[in-house]
């Protein structure tokens, strides 16, 4: 879908921002742009919808070269999202999102229509269309900036550190919500982001950038973390990696049993089945009980911190469906590991 | 000064005083037309330069020299200079104003363009605004209280010079001070600045209210 061939960026200072880029974004897909700061990330995504202009080389969207075409209507035809949201302070929330349709003449009537639709698509009341930006929290005006990106219902999205200004709790709240609309709407979309973990949750692929514009490696989350090109990229993935490719798998595949009896420790559930505590003689221990949705990570996590070494395992109800044991998560770690290593 | 404070008082409530060609209504309309049309005038001038600077950030030095330029620049010298050189007419006075209103209109609306967060304008850019429509749909309107804010001063300041016109032998509010000065009538004298003075202290008070009223929306 967006193809970069033989691009480079200097700076009239005379900093190479990118440097002999050639990167194929496919179709669909999420692809993370991660690297330290000045590493040419963020050049790399404004050269797409023509913000800054390649030195050299050609970028392609949907097989068009982006310099051959009229730079606001492409940008038109881009969403875009920035970090500090970048709202128009005085218009409303409705008429922010509404920007990009009265662009392209679309009338201010279905333009509004189209807003007030998006504002219920990125989880905000239909009353905050009335709103002004700064009567908005961060978590909020984020979310027009997606809602606003998303107004003219373009095929590829442009998210330079969307969330790098919301606290922790926010930002895990709008990667869920991204992951899903991004089920719903299967755009393509590039995403520049500095954190590792942000990455890996939300990248089909990622491109890791070393400074001076060098791409150093760009592979699906589970192989970078599995077989790092070089020390660099194993260096910037940090020593947890190994836990982290862990965060890619899911419970699901894992067995289950009934709890075993007469043990030590006991898991007591409500009149419904669902798990309350894990209880000895005169101790109680909180039970954090996990679905088949959670990750691998999640599950060790958890076992190490129960005190029976197993991993209540429940159904979408929150009712007890089984136990799983501390061998039989560390058995399919590994097993993720392997895969990890032999595939691609 | 009793005795002077109560004079003023009556020559400025007598009713004879606020009527006819030489009344207080009359010059007092006059001294508005002149000021209106005068920072209109700056203006029209003022406000194009001011955001072509801001907007392309070329010409900035010229921008922020010209706040001081306006504050040095000898009004009653300019209006001689004209007159000198043109002849008796409305024009000197008008030149001078309008140079007096002008700094305080490209200064203003040069900071209130460079005002705009950078991240907004970029926003802008993004979403696929052409050069005018970034200005005149988002640099202009996040500028305009600025902007508003140069027209009042440079309105205020125009109201107050606007005595000169007297100077060179036409109406306004000037009148009764030259006038006044000619007639060593210091009650005469002391009613124009008054008049003057608590004209431009109303604008400013009026034009602040407006402010505040239409921007009610904006935070700080």
């Amino acid at each position: 879908m967006i193809q970069f061939d033989a691009v480079h960026k200097r700076f009239p200072n005379g900093t190479t921002a990118v440097h002999d880029l050639t990167l194929d974004m496919p179709e669909g897909g999420v692809t993370v742009l991660v690297g330290s700061s000045g590493c040419g990330k963020t050049t790399t995504l404004r050269m797409i919808n023509r913000m800054v202009e390649p030195t050299s080389g050609t970028i392609k969207v949907g097989g068009k070269d982006v310099t051959r075409q009229d730079a606001a209507e492409l940008r038109r035809s881009i969403g875009y999202v920035i970090q500090q949201s970048g709202l128009f302070p005085h218009r409303t929330v409705l008429d922010n999102i509404a920007t990009v349709p009265l662009l392209l003449g679309h009338g201010r009537k279905r333009a509004r229509a189209r807003a007030a639709e998006l504002l219920e698509t990125v989880g905000l009341t239909a009353e905050s269309g009335k709103r002004y930006p700064h009567q908005l929290s961060g978590g909020q005006q984020q979310r027009v900036g997606v809602a606003r990106a998303l107004a003219a219902d373009p095929p590829v999205l442009l998210m330079d550190e969307p969330f790098g200004a919301v606290d922790p709790v926010v930002r895990t709240q709008l990667q869920d919500e991204l992951l899903r609309l991004q089920k719903e709407l299967n755009k393509t979309i590039v995403f520049v982001t500095h954190d590792v973990d942000e990455a890996v949750r939300l990248g089909d692929r990622i491109a890791i950038f070393r400074t001076g514009g060098h791409l150093v490696q760009c592979a699906p989350p589970a192989e970078l973390l599995a077989r790092p090109a070089d020390d660099f990229v194993a260096d910037f993935l940090g020593a947890e990696r190994g836990l982290k490719l862990l965060s890619l798998k899911t419970l699901a595949e894992v067995p289950q049993g009934p709890a075993p009896e007469g043990a030590a420790w006991s898991l007591v559930c409500d009149a419904a089945g669902r798990p309350l505590h894990w209880a000895a003689d005169d101790a109680e221990v909180p039970v954090r009980p996990l679905k088949d949705g959670d990750s691998l990570l999640a599950a060790l996590d958890e076992s190490v911190a129960s005190p029976a070494g197993l991993v209540a395992r429940v159904d979408a109800d929150g009712v007890l469906t089984g136990v799983t044991s501390r061998n039989d998560i560390h058995r399919h770690a590994g097993r993720a590991h392997t895969e990890a290593r032999v595939a691609a | 000064m009793y005795e002077l404070i109560k004079n003023l008082g009556t020559w400025l409530t007598s009713g004879s005083q606020w009527t006819g060609t030489d009344g207080i209504a009359h010059r007092l309309a006059e001294h508005l037309q002149y000021s209106l049309l005068a920072t209109l005038v700056a203006a029209a001038i003022g406000l194009p330069l001011g955001l072509l600077i801001g907007h392309t950030g070329k010409g900035a030095f010229l921008a922020i020299n010209l706040a001081s330029f306006g504050r040095a620049l000898p009004t009653v010298g300019l209006v001689v200079l004209v007159f000198l050189a043109g002849g008796l007419s409305m024009l000197p006075v008008y030149v001078a104003l309008v140079a007096l209103a002008v700094p305080a209109i490209v200064t203003n609306t040069y900071a209130g363009m460079t005002a705009v967060d950078p991240d907004v304008r970029d926003a802008a850019r993004g979403q696929g605004m052409r050069g005018h429509q970034v200005l005149f749909q988002v640099e202009l309107p996040l500028a305009l209280p600025l902007i508003m804010t140069g027209l009042r001063l440079a309105l205020i300041q125009v109201v107050a010079t606007a005595t000169i016109a007297a100077y060179v032998s036409f109406g306004g509010l000037g009148r009764y001070v030259f006038d006044g000065l000619a007639q060593r009538d210091l009650v005469q004298v002391l009613g124009g600045a008054v008049l003057v003075a608590v004209i431009a202290v109303a604008l400013d008070l009026l034009l602040s209210a407006l402010q505040r009223f239409l921007f009610r929306h904006r935070t700080a």
